[in-house]
């Protein structure tokens, strides 16, 4: 009885509502667009002037991340019992280094802006590349400033064979101890691009392997294709140009 | 290279021990750098604010006055300070951009000001930062604008010899040359005032006849109104012809806003004079006669306030059309809205929508006249909607046609400031009196001197003391100079005007390049000033002795000699650096301190470096080293 009741109910709502739908649904159902508007409108400025907030959305304070990451290199001291450099030089080293980049540390894409800078007219970014791996000796992606002084010392106030271990680890590219073809192909054409196009004279295509070929005749003792640390120091030791440039290096700093 | 960059020079340098192991070729001896105190503090003073740096800082610069030898003429012994006579307060910007490598303007300077003081250290306005590079050009290009006013308002001089069509044009169009103009333009005035006036009389009703309504003035006193109307026509009409005869293009003049207004305010009378008995097109007739009331427009050339708003309303012509734009879209929607809301309500005024554009029109405006009225609900809340958005439309464009009004405006008032002719000449007439002050100076002085002359001649020595006026030290120095100048230009001093021409020009040749640098430069850093591209000077210097020391690091040299090994790692012919290694080698020992030369294929003359800033000294080069091809300029 109650459900027939209910089902009668039901039944004439229904039926008011569609007859009034169809006569006067353009008036009615502009009616309820606009009330839907203004009820939108209002909720809008309210949670605007902050007095209702809608659900989990995080706002703007996010966005502040610390996007630099500061980094101080240790003491004065600390770092001249680490390297061979004076107090003074230490100082004039930091200054340049934190000018540049004031976080601290160096990324690859601004060691390669800095190098690129004093060679304009080649191409230097692959050699800057390889200078960064053997600069970031903890491999975190990133020169300190430590790093850098470290390595500045070893190739400025270093021995001789100081010198050319560190140039070694520069050429050994996967630094598995020996030097292949393959890296020296690569490291020569990374110095080669150096020069750029305008070059006297002309350069050819096969100059890098050339002098690829030159360099193993001349440093590879046993004639395995590759490089080893102590076959690299021997025979650099031997050859009087390469002792002599390593003279160079005393003054720079 | 960029400003810390040069800091970073020796790790390049050290960088480069990976191209040592795979050369084969013998590097080139590197210049040694005994120098440890590079990084000495150097005090700059300027008018006596003193501002310490390093001289590091200094050099990442070599192209500018700070950066390159030519601070050297600003030493001063005493005070082992730099010393510059310029303004302090600039010196800080252009310190800080030694410092940061950015320059920055500050917005208080005055713009010229700053522009010197940069001309004057040699750095170049293009590189200002771009956080105030904005700011730079806004004013230096309003600047320029103020100039170019005032240039085209000193044009303003009377020309001699015009023709009388010419002096007419001119009186036309500026109503201030001459009493006939001032007559002309009030009595046109006049008469545009009287006819506007008439116009709007002539509909008035005014008195009635007992047995009509009231008819107005126009139909009662026809011949009155038409004898008026036809002297206002005369006068416009003779106007117009006058301003036809005189403009220089006619074609150009017809074209012209304000004689197309003329034309439109007088046919009117004559297409009435023409056609009063054709009662078929009097329709067309009373039409016309809506047309005379552009001769209020006329009143245009006489208000200035008319023609900038005119001028405005051209210029903010995008603003407009952006407001136009907007509210056709909001009325065409609101009034959509409308039509449909009221669509259901009887007896609702809203029969379409173009009927509604009016409602929308009049609600959006806040006019809301009330003939149109919304009854349902969804009619009246959208029509609220509607007041508040026409609100919103219309006052967002206004502020910057508002803005633009001020600006062209307050332009205006700046031109007619300086046009108050009495203030001009007045300006004009002390600066050529300061001028003529120190040229009759000169010139009479050299009377005098001629005078002396004639006397030491003559002998007689009682006048030559009357004659032989003391003048000052500088007068007298100034004076030799300018007769200096005449000797080398082979022309003589005259009268005034002729003075004035010859001074600017001669002001151009006393100024010879003031400082050879005495260091050349390479051509890899780019040089600003030409000045200092003098890359030659003549090599038997070595004897030359100046106290300047020449404390260069000569980065820009090292970097040149790494340069120059890796392009001779290509050649294998001997190059001539290393002849001159040897000669070096040799030459060394008479030196205290080793300068060394190094060559290049690419024939860039590279100085030889002076390594010792700490103690002034005087070293001699070693004349072996004069080989051609390479010059050397002692940097003592």
């Amino acid at each position: 009885m109650l459900r027939l009741a209910l089902r009668k109910d039901l039944s004439r709502c229904v039926s008011v509502m569609l007859m009034f739908f169809r006569e006067e649904w353009e008036v009615e159902g502009l009616q309820t667009v606009g009330f839907l508007l203004i009820v939108c409108s209002s909720l809008k400025l309210l949670h605007f002037l902050g007095l209702i907030d809608f659900s989990a959305e995080d706002s703007i304070e996010d966005d502040f991340e610390l996007s630099t990451v500061c980094h101080r290199p240790e003491g004065l001291e600390k770092l001249q019992e680490q390297t061979k450099f004076t107090k003074k030089e230490l100082q004039v080293l930091y200054r340049g280094f934190k000018n540049e980049c004031p976080s601290g540390v160096v990324n690859e894409d601004t060691f390669k802006l800095i190098y690129s800078q004093f060679f304009p007219q080649g191409d230097s970014s692959t050699y800057a590349h390889f200078l960064f791996e053997a600069f970031d000796t903890n491999k975190n992606g990133s020169v300190s400033f430590e790093d850098f002084v470290i390595g500045l010392s070893i190739i400025l106030r270093g021995t001789i064979n100081d010198r050319l271990n560190w140039a070694f680890n520069l050429y050994d590219l996967n630094k598995d101890g020996c030097i292949t073809k393959e890296e020296m192909l690569d490291i020569m054409k990374s110095i080669y691009d150096m020069m750029g196009k305008y070059t006297y004279p002309c350069m050819q295509d096969d100059a890098p392997r050339e002098h690829v070929e030159n360099f193993f005749q001349k440093m590879d003792r046993n004639h395995d294709g590759v490089v080893t640390i102590d076959e690299f120091i021997e025979s650099c030791h031997k050859d009087e140009n390469i002792m002599q440039s390593m003279q160079l290096f005393d003054n720079v700093i | 290279m960029a400003a810390g960059v040069a800091a970073w020079l020796p790790f390049a340098r050290a960088a480069a021990i990976g191209w040592m192991p795979v050369a084969n070729l013998p590097m080139p001896v590197a210049p040694t750098d005994k120098n440890k105190c590079q990084d000495e503090l150097i005090v700059l003073n300027v008018s006596g604010r003193r501002f310490q740096t390093w001289r590091n800082t200094l050099d990442r610069y070599p192209d500018t006055l700070l950066g390159s030898s030519e601070k050297e003429f600003f030493f001063n012994e005493e005070t082992r300070e730099y010393f510059f006579d310029r303004d302090p307060d600039v010196f800080r910007s252009i310190l800080n951009f030694y410092r940061t490598g950015k320059l920055h303007y500050p917005r208080y300077e005055c713009i010229t000001a700053y522009d010197e003081e940069l001309a004057f250290f040699g750095i170049i306005p293009e590189i200002i930062s771009d956080c105030c590079y904005e700011e730079y050009k806004d004013r230096k290009r309003e600047n320029a604008e103020r100039l170019m006013d005032d240039l085209e308002d000193s044009k303003d001089s009377k020309l001699p010899n015009m023709t009388f069509r010419e002096t007419m044009w001119r009186a036309f169009e500026n109503p201030h040359t001459s009493t006939m103009a001032l007559v002309f333009y009030y009595v046109t005035g006049f008469f545009i005032a009287i006819s506007v006036i008439t116009n709007v009389v002539e509909t008035v009703p005014c008195g009635s006849t007992p047995n009509q309504r009231d008819i107005p003035c126009g139909e009662r006193y026809t011949v009155a109104f038409f004898c008026m109307d036809t002297a206002c026509v005369m006068i416009f009409t003779v106007e117009y012809l006058m301003r036809l005869f005189a403009a220089p293009s006619r074609y150009r003049f017809m074209r012209s806003v304000m004689s197309i207004i003329d034309v439109v305010a007088i046919l009117p009378y004559y297409i009435g004079l023409v056609m009063t008995n054709n009662e078929d097109v009097s329709g067309a007739f009373v039409t016309l006669r809506v047309f005379r009331v552009f001769r209020i427009f006329k009143f245009s050339r006489h208000s200035q306030g008319l023609r900038i708003l005119g001028y405005t309303l051209k210029s903010c012509a995008s603003e407009l059309g952006f407001l136009l734009f907007s509210l056709t879209m909001a009325i065409i929607i609101f009034a959509t809205v409308m039509f449909y809301a009221e669509k259901g309500s009887a007896s609702s005024k809203f029969t379409s929508i173009p009927a509604s554009f009016w409602y929308t029109i009049v609600t959006m405006t806040t006019l809301g006249y009330g003939d149109m009225v919304p009854k349902t609900i969804a009619g009246k809340i959208f029509g609220s909607i509607c007041s508040l958005s026409g609100v919103l439309v219309i006052a967002l464009p206004v502020p910057v046609i508002v803005s633009n009004f001020s600006r062209i405006y307050h332009q205006n008032q700046r031109a007619d400031k300086r046009k108050a002719q009495k203030v001009q000449k007045a300006r004009l007439a002390r600066m050529r009196i300061s001028k003529t002050g120190s040229s009759n100076a000169f010139l009479h002085s050299k009377r005098n001197g001629m005078l002396n002359q004639a006397l030491e001649l003559t002998s007689s020595t009682g006048e030559k003391r009357h004659l032989n006026k003391t003048t000052s030290i500088i007068e007298s120095q100034h004076h030799h100079l300018l007769h200096c100048l005449e000797k080398t230009t082979n022309h003589e001093f005259v009268d005034e005007q002729l003075f004035e021409q010859s001074y600017l020009e001669s002001g151009l040749q006393t100024f010879p390049s003031r400082s050879p640098s005495l260091s050349s430069r390479e051509g890899i850093t780019g040089t600003c000033c030409s000045r200092r591209a003098k890359k030659s000077s003549p090599p038997p210097n070595a004897t030359h002795t100046h106290t300047l020391t020449h404390p260069h690091k000569h980065n820009l040299q090292e970097l040149s000699a790494i340069h120059i090994q890796c392009g001779e790692q290509q050649t294998l012919n001997t190059s001539r650096s290393s002849l001159n290694m040897m000669q070096d080698e040799s030459a060394s020992l008479n030196c205290k301190s080793s300068s060394q030369v190094t060559t290049a294929i690419i024939s860039i003359p590279t100085p030889p470096t002076n390594n010792s800033p700490c103690s002034p000294e005087t070293p001699t080069n070693p004349p072996s080293n004069s080989s051609a091809g390479v010059v050397k300029v002692s940097a003592l």
